[in-house]
């Protein structure tokens, strides 16, 4: 009789795993009082038949480190975003130009964070923001170009990020870009490794729920680069994907290879619509 | 000598008298433990901020002796009563002897 009743609180337990998806908290995230953030919202029509709404990160995540976004004294990914502000005044390379000699002011950049990957015309590829950043650097300063998601150039990428904070993402998906969002979300669905999971294993069947004691979010990328605590650094998008592939216990692509910038189009084109969110705070 | 270090503090314009503020204070610092060794196996020296203190018009408020063994960028938050207008002096103490200063002024 025990064991009968055992078995159905069992089966009851399992009936009611996907009510656990709405573990997504509630909350609003407003940063510094004024600065809506959109955390959540309906998904882009190409999403149909695989999710309703998108979610960011932040609302996975538990409520101290959540607050710790709420104020960008309490962020310390901003301390990262003052580092940048330097490099982008400082003169470098042989052109003995800086950011701002071109640029003028970080603010003068709001908006394009929430643009790319965007396709390049004159180059003839889909180009990250990274990549744009050091085609800057080599081409028209004349400087070394920085590591790919090494700390100067996510801190770069966070202070842009930074500027475009509240605006929509809103990565274009057509055009010449399809092929290269087609192949970035062949690769979503593809498993790797030995425990054989892709992406939307977790991050599209099973968010809200726990792969052991991480909370899967839906691994949106409207809030990179991201502040981890575990490593008390910024963390750019493709070290990210690297650490997911790795622990599919796959050999990963490099960042700055052709299938994470394509991975990295398709992920923000998930997301399309969400705020732009980063520097963000993540465990 | 660290690089990089830039010290933050946070204090509300006003407060009414004998009113309690919280202040939040940050200095972006290494805080290089001594424990770790670089790539060739050669200890990296120790370096941290090894002393926080917060004075309100000469008085103190904390005085606050750090070890080892905080992490990167330390950040303190507390609360002081102030009963009336002026300074909050603040003042960190490097291991290589250099000593980083802010201040802010409240008024009642």
């Amino acid at each position: 009789m025990k064991i009968k009743a055992l078995a159905a609180v069992t089966a009851a337990l399992i009936a009611a795993a996907p009510l656990a998806m709405a573990e997504a908290t509630d909350d609003q995230l407003v940063v510094n009082g004024d600065l809506e953030i959109v955390t959540q919202t309906a998904a882009a029509a190409h999403l149909e038949g695989s999710v309703d709404e998108v979610f960011s990160g932040w609302k996975f995540r538990d409520e101290g480190t959540r607050a710790m976004q709420m104020d960008d004294f309490d962020n310390p990914g901003m301390i990262f975003v003052d580092q940048a502000r330097e490099a982008w005044a400082a003169v470098e390379g042989t052109e003995g130009k800086s950011c701002a000699s071109c640029h003028g002011e970080p603010e003068d950049m709001a908006g394009v964070k929430a643009v790319y990957p965007k396709w390049n015309e004159e180059a003839g590829e889909v180009r990250t923001l990274t990549m744009q950043m050091n085609d800057c650097r080599t081409n028209r300063m004349g400087a070394d170009a920085w590591k790919y998601d090494g700390g100067d150039a996510v801190n770069m990428d966070a202070l842009l990020s930074s500027v475009s904070r509240g605006m929509p993402m809103n990565v274009a998906i057509d055009g010449p870009a399809q092929s290269t969002w087609e192949l970035g979300k062949e690769l979503y669905y593809t498993r790797t490794g030995q425990l054989e999971l892709s992406c939307a294993n977790c991050h599209e069947q099973n968010y809200g729920n726990y792969i052991r004691a991480d909370h899967l979010s839906q691994g949106q990328i409207n809030a990179f680069p991201a502040y981890r605590l575990k490593n008390a650094k910024l963390n750019g998008v493709h070290n990210r994907f690297k650490g997911c592939v790795r622990d599919t216990r796959a050999e990963t692509y490099k960042e700055g290879s052709p299938e994470f910038i394509a991975l990295e189009l398709y992920v923000a084109s998930r997301g399309n619509g969400l705020s732009v969110e980063g520097p963000s705070v993540r465990n | 000598m660290a690089s990089g270090v830039k010290p933050r503090v946070k204090v509300p314009k006003s407060a009414s008298a004998g009113e309690s503020v919280t202040i939040k204070t940050l200095i972006s610092h290494p805080m290089e433990s001594g424990q770790r060794k670089d790539g060739n196996g050669n200890v990296i020296p120790r370096s941290i901020i090894n002393r926080f203190t917060c004075e309100f018009n000469g008085a103190s408020v904390v005085d606050i002796t750090m070890e080892a063994a905080i992490s990167t960028n330390p950040y303190f938050e507390f609360n002081a009563t102030v009963n009336e207008a002026g300074d909050f002096k603040f003042t960190w103490y490097d291991d290589d002897g250099s000593v980083y200063e802010d201040s802010k002024a409240i008024a009642v």
